[in-house]
């Protein structure tokens, strides 16, 4: 038996099972409850893909079986698909058992559906306890009350599953099954499987807790979080594992406007200077993401003097971390606080760090301040930064990794636009054609193309005086592929020019260029006419284009033949 | 390789050719302890004594105040903090190595507790998060643990203490409890090779004297190798887990018991699926014919299982399974190896006509292992008919000689085992193939 037989006999089973629906139509919805289910559910030992494309498929198949009324059909297959080792199936059938839990009638989730829930939350392998923990929260909000008790115990019970596995499955859906829960119950059951899971001897367990602190302190009114949630949300800030630490980093502006601003004053201040502090660098760098939205989002009535006082210290530590990560999640959010502080303190107290951070050794913590100027603009205008700017703009062009070059460019527009053309001409320029000859093609297309950007901003006349001669000028230059970017760059800066300059000045250019030596030049011209044909008026295309592409079209290289015919078709010039 | 430019780098000086070796930024050693740190005051230890200058009588007690001495912690990321201080615990944990391996009659009731608190504030930690977000096993350096000059002494005296003669677990299990024994499992993950080997020789000997933890610690670890199957795919330890599983499966009473079973079916086999697989292979083969060594049983659905997660992609790992199959093979009862033989030899037959040589060459020497010969030999009616179509095949067209070589006698061999067969399948194969040609002409 060979493997070109055994593939596609997968492959035959799995494209079946994506046309199940067409053969459950084709069966009616009777034949479809009585013989495909059925024969589905006792398939189950198949290999995992078919076993995914079932679980997807199934998702889909209320209408199939005969609607609503008789969407519990489906329950079976589904319930053994829950149960499959392999994760992605499992999740699969869940996602689609939480789907079809739409379509049931409060009777039928009653009779069929919470009975599933029960028998996986009592299987005795992990699998289907952990498929069980999603099912819950679609279950609960229909049912009678006693089931709802019911639900609740098998909820409590595998929140102190002996698996490590369930338990973080529960903690993972705990917000979610808290928002469809009677606030009572949320107090009462809740609250007490939080503080549990929180403690929980795997720190695995302990951060899922924290994403649940969210949404539980979402639903509580603000006088019952004090004594409800913040014990252990101030437990978790200072847990022994950095995983938790990094957590709670991570959801912080979460848990502030969960939490509001009294709260966020008196603990999350403290808590959030710890984070910057903290001893691991993930920690920190995940804390200093936070920077700016914790500042934006505290009380406008003192929110500067917190800034001044708590936060603007830890920041200031921070722009000289030892970690890079650190200082880079820094550099990307720390401009935004000059919004947020005004002109004068900008001045005084950020405008150094922002100058610091564009010294910084490590690229990546000097390209997130470039590319975030435009917020210090607005505050102080930055000409301020100029000075410091241009050096560590032309140390980053210089850059020996090209994916730094690369991101430079991408700046280079909006640094143009905001340092005004004087500033470009005199000092930005000769980079900007530097890149148009640099070794790596990457960054020769983007200079390309960000010299059409720049034309787009200063206008044709600029280009004219500035660009154009000394794009045009690379024709003659000993490489061809430099020869090449000339055509490139007149591909893509003849629109923004006009007709004017591209008929008089590039035009030429590009015709001579269709006696040059390499034939990939010459294909190049081909290419470029048919680009800039559109441009050009008529008398220009048939006296001095046409001619040209003709020859080109006798031309003994292959490639040079066929686009030059092309570029004649398409301009019309037959 | 390009130097490092000396003068300032602009343009034309970069070139994408040339590459400054990433490796040169690890290679520098790279440590990480993520022990609390200190709160920056220094930190004072009264010197002790040493145990030899005081008469035999003071000396537990004096054992016991040294003990609580070495609980304070050291912070080593700061390399010029507490200098004297680190070194004063340094030569006082070497004093207790050395008095718990040759004193008698120090092991007071008291000591226990203590021994436990001390080993436990030093070696329990939440481990650092790893340097690099991709951290390849086979390929990096690891990280080490900075703290390992006070680290591994206090390894090496809990050994020692394990180890003692006076050791009595009876006492002992007060305090070497659940809770201790799972966070000793957790420390599995750290990326000190060295600690590590402590760790399984510890683990090892908790296993062997504390016979009430058994049960515990075998669970721990499948929830260990659960997740890191299904769940992450990230576990440093694997390798020194399955070390010590090898020999507590080697313990096995039989009839082997249903947990037993269930753990070979749906932990190891699943470690397969694995893709760092390639670092804890030869101990989870181990395992496996371990297994079926106890009871040649399970042959059936080891092998069953192998063959469902047959690697599809990965050469380098259908290399490691059939070596483990080879293992296996070399184990197997002929009664069990007529139950699978038929998957089996489908399975042989598609690598055999592999296109990575690697993998032909692998399952074409099968055929020198004398008791699969024999095998092969016993029932050649059923495996020939199975395996010829790729033989010949693969006799005509494989690219790499070597391959063709050994197909040739292989198909030798078969030829001598059943000639009539042979010639049989030879005939229907050509026939076939002509039919199947002319089909081809006729649709054109």
């Amino acid at each position: 038996m060979n493997v070109k037989v055994a593939i596609l006999s997968i492959q035959l089973r799995l494209n079946s099972i994506k046309k199940l629906s067409t053969i459950a139509l084709a069966l009616g919805v009777e034949r479809t409850r009585t013989e495909l289910l059925p024969f589905l559910t006792d398939t189950i030992y198949d290999e995992d893909e078919v076993l995914l494309a079932l679980a997807e498929q199934l998702g889909n198949f209320t209408m199939l079986v005969g609607g609503p009324e008789y969407v519990h059909c489906l329950l079976p297959p589904l319930e053994s698909l829950a149960t499959v080792e392999e994760t992605v199936v499992r999740d699969k059938a869940v996602e689609s058992l939480r789907k079809i839990s739409q379509e049931h009638s409060p009777v039928d989730l009653e009779v069929h559906f919470e009975p599933l829930v029960k028998r996986l939350a009592s299987g005795d392998w992990f699998t289907s306890r952990t498929s069980a923990c999603g099912l819950f929260s679609v279950c609960y909000p229909r049912v009678s009350s006693t089931v709802k008790a019911e639900i609740r115990q098998h909820f409590r019970t595998l929140c102190s599953d002996d698996t490590p596995m369930v338990r973080r499955a529960a903690a993972s859906k705990l917000g979610e099954f808290a928002k469809v829960l009677e606030l009572d119950y949320v107090k009462s059951d809740i609250i007490s499987l939080f503080t549990a899971l929180a403690s929980d001897e795997q720190d695995s367990v302990r951060l899922l807790a924290v994403e649940a602190c969210v949404s539980i302190a979402t639903l509580l009114p603000q006088e019952d979080l004090e004594t409800l949630v913040m014990p252990t949300l101030r437990q978790a800030a200072e847990d022994k594992s950095w995983r938790v630490r990094y957590m709670v980093a991570d959801k912080f502006s979460e848990l502030q406007k969960a939490v509001g601003p009294e709260i966020t004053k008196n603990d999350l201040v403290p808590a959030f200077q710890n984070l910057l502090k903290d001893c691991e660098a993930e920690v920190r760098a995940a804390a200093a993401n936070k920077v700016k939205e914790f500042c934006e989002n505290l009380p406008e009535d003192n929110r500067e003097q917190i800034i001044m006082t708590h936060i603007l210290p830890c920041v200031k530590e921070l722009v000289s971390d030892t970690n890079q990560h650190v200082k880079s999640a820094l550099a990307s959010v720390i401009m935004g606080l000059s919004t947020i502080l005004g002109k004068d303190n900008t001045i005084e107290h950020l405008l150094p760090l922002f100058l610091a951070q564009l010294k910084d050794e490590c690229p990546e913590v000097r390209l997130n301040i470039i590319s975030n100027l435009d917020c210090v603009n607005e505050v102080i205008g930055i000409r301020q930064l100029s000075q410091s700017l241009l050096p560590a703009i032309v140390e980053l062009a210089e850059d020996a990794k090209w994916r730094v070059r690369l991101a430079i460019i991408e700046y280079m527009p909006l640094l143009a636009g905001q340092l005004g053309v004087e500033f470009f001409d005199e000092k930005l320029n000769t980079l900007c054609m530097a890149w148009l000859i640099d070794h790596v093609y990457a960054i020769r297309e983007a200079a390309t193309c960000n010299l059409m950007k720049l034309v787009e901003k200063f206008g044709a006349e600029w280009a004219q005086n500035t660009i154009v001669p000394k794009v045009l000028g690379m024709a003659n230059d000993p490489n061809y592929l430099h020869r090449m970017t000339t055509l490139f760059c007149i591909n893509a800066l003849s629109e923004a020019c006009g007709q004017d300059i591209t008929t008089k000045q590039m035009l030429p250019v590009v015709l001579k260029m269709s006696n040059d030596q390499v034939a990939n030049v010459r294909f190049n011209v081909a290419k470029s006419l048919q680009k800039i044909g559109p441009v050009l008026d008529s008398n220009a295309l048939q006296t001095e284009v046409k001619p040209v592409l003709e020859k080109l079209a006798t031309d003994t290289d292959m490639d040079v033949k066929y686009f030059a015919q092309e570029a004649i078709s398409v301009l019309a010039l037959a | 390789m390009s130097s490092a430019a000396t003068t300032s780098p602009s343009v034309d000086k970069v070139d994408g050719f040339s590459r400054k070796s990433v490796r040169k930024a690890k290679q520098k050693r790279s440590q990480s302890s993520s022990q609390f740190r200190s709160q920056g005051k220094p930190i004072e230890l009264t010197p002790l004594p040493l145990l030899k200058d005081v008469p035999a009588p003071e000396q537990p007690e004096l054992f016991l105040k040294k003990l609580q001495q070495c609980c304070t912690v050291f912070d080593f990321m700061d390399t010029l903090s507490d200098l004297k201080m680190k070194e004063y615990k340094r030569s006082t944990l070497n004093e207790l190595v050395d008095y718990v391996t040759v004193s008698r009659g120090y092991l007071t009731e008291q000591a226990y507790p203590e021994v436990v608190k001390m080993v436990s504030h030093n070696i329990f930690r939440t481990l650092p998060p790893s340097d690099s977000n991709e951290f390849d096993p086979e390929e990096d350096e690891p990280t080490l643990e900075a703290s390992w000059p006070h680290l591994q002494l206090v390894y090496e005296f809990f050994i020692r203490f394990l180890e003692s003669q006076e050791f009595q677990p009876s006492i002992a299990k007060k305090y070497i409890d659940q809770k201790f024994v799972l966070q000793l499992l957790e420390l599995f993950d750290s990326e000190d090779p060295r600690e590590r080997d402590y760790l399984k020789t510890v683990l090892h000997r908790i296993y062997g004297k504390f016979l009430g933890l058994r049960a515990f610690i075998r669970k721990q670890i499948n929830n260990i190798f659960l997740r890191f199957v299904y769940e992450t795919e990230h576990f440093n330890g694997v390798a020194e887990l399955l070390e010590i599983l090898g020999s507590i499966i080697n313990g096995f009473a039989l009839p082997l018991k249903a947990e037993h079973k269930q753990f070979l079916v749906k932990v190891l086999i699943p470690l397969h699926t694995v893709r760092s697989l390639s670092l804890f292979h030869a101990q989870l083969a181990y395992c496996i014919v371990q297994f079926l060594e106890k009871d040649p049983t399970l042959t059936e659905p080891v092998i069953r299982g192998l063959l469902k997660f047959w690697p599809k992609t990965c050469s380098q790992k259908e290399v490691m399974f059939l070596g483990e199959l080879e293992e296996i093979l070399d184990v197997i009862e002929p009664t069990q190896f007529i139950k699978i033989q038929e998957p089996l030899f489908k399975q042989i037959s598609r690598c055999v006509s592999s296109p990575h040589f690697q993998v032909a060459e692998r399952a074409l020497y099968y055929w020198n292992n004398e008791y699969i010969m024999s095998l092969i030999e016993e029932n050649s009616s059923v495996i020939l008919p199975i395996m010829f179509a790729s033989l010949y095949r693969i006799s005509k067209e494989h690219w790499n000689p070597a391959i063709v070589a050994l197909v040739y006698n292989v198909l030798k061999a078969f030829m001598e085992m059943n000639s009539t067969l042979f010639d049989e399948l030879t005939a229907t194969y050509k026939s076939d193939r002509q039919r199947r040609q002319s089909l081809e002409r006729n649709t054109f």
